[in-house]
């Protein structure tokens, strides 16, 4: 089966999203976790274009590349300073991951490879617009929309609540020392 | 042409699932495992995406659903990121594996 140059740029996509990914979860240092992210996301974002949804390309762009990934940098900022070295990970714990994970894939890879999916004969018929899902986010869903601009509004008052600081709270558990505020990985 | 089929998209979408369990499982930093579950939020998105555009289905649908999802996901990153920080008020320390206050 020849590549085509559209086979080649989807590859090239699905390597930097696989990358970032492996990168996001593997890498000891949490600021470089957090950038990986970011490049996951990107990568997520061809995907979608190669899906015919280019709205939510640019969304994907926007809302996570663009807001929840600086999000989680300035969270980041709670961390010790980079130049400490961050603790060594326990190889059982590793490896557990590792099995679990890759028992997972493997049924999943088993499951998508042999289900025989209903697709339709002419997939990329059909109106994939912004102003179509426009309408129908405002007909069909219009009760769903309006929910999930309650959830919106309830997590940001909601953050604003838990992350307020109040006066005398400062409590240092003496159980913690010191040491154990270099970062775990 | 691999991008005009259903299951390379969907084996994609397992990859990142399996990459944010194992991030779950291993992490012991709070933002980590959050992060981790960041990929897993978005492997949901490409599987509602790529059965939107293949199946017989309106094709906004499956775009909807994914918006619902980054909404979903957006309100998640604030309520998790600011309980992380009031943990790291209250514990000076993200570590989940310090957070052993319930245990009794």
């Amino acid at each position: 089966m020849p590549l085509s140059i559209g086979d080649l740029i989807f590859v090239c996509f699905v390597g930097i999203t696989f990358a970032g990914a492996i990168m996001a979860v593997s890498l000891k240092n949490i600021f470089h976790n957090a950038l990986s992210l970011a490049l996951t996301l990107l990568g997520t974002a061809g995907i979608f274009v190669f899906l015919h949804c280019e709205f939510l390309g640019l969304m994907q762009i926007l809302i996570y590349a663009g807001a929840i990934s600086i999000a989680i940098i300035f969270a980041v900022m709670l961390s010790p300073p980079l130049s400490l070295k961050p603790k060594k990970r326990s190889v059982t714990k590793v490896l557990v991951s590792l099995s679990v994970s890759t028992l997972t894939f493997v049924t999943l890879a088993y499951i998508f490879i042999r289900t025989p999916w209903p697709i339709s004969a002419n997939a990329d018929a059909g109106d994939f617009s912004a102003t179509h899902i426009g309408e129908i986010l405002i007909s069909r869903y219009a009760f769903a929309f309006e929910l999930i601009s309650i959830v919106l509004l309830v997590a940001i008052l909601g953050a604003l609540v838990i992350a307020h600081e109040e006066p005398g709270d400062r409590r240092l558990d003496p159980e913690i020392s010191l040491e154990d505020e270099r970062w775990a990985s | 042409m691999i991008y005009n089929q259903l299951t390379p998209y969907l084996l994609v979408s397992a990859v990142l699932f399996c990459a944010g369990l194992y991030g779950i499982i291993e992490r012991r930093s709070l933002i980590g495992i959050l992060i981790a579950a960041e990929l897993i939020l978005n492997a949901a998105n490409i599987n509602f995406l790529a059965f939107g555009r293949f199946m017989d289905v309106d094709k906004a649908i499956g775009q909807i659903y994914a918006i619902f999802v980054i909404g979903l996901a957006a309100a998640e990153v604030a309520v998790g990121l600011s309980i992380v920080i009031m943990i790291h008020r209250k514990f000076k320390s993200i570590n989940v594996e310090k957070l052993v206050k319930l245990k009794g």
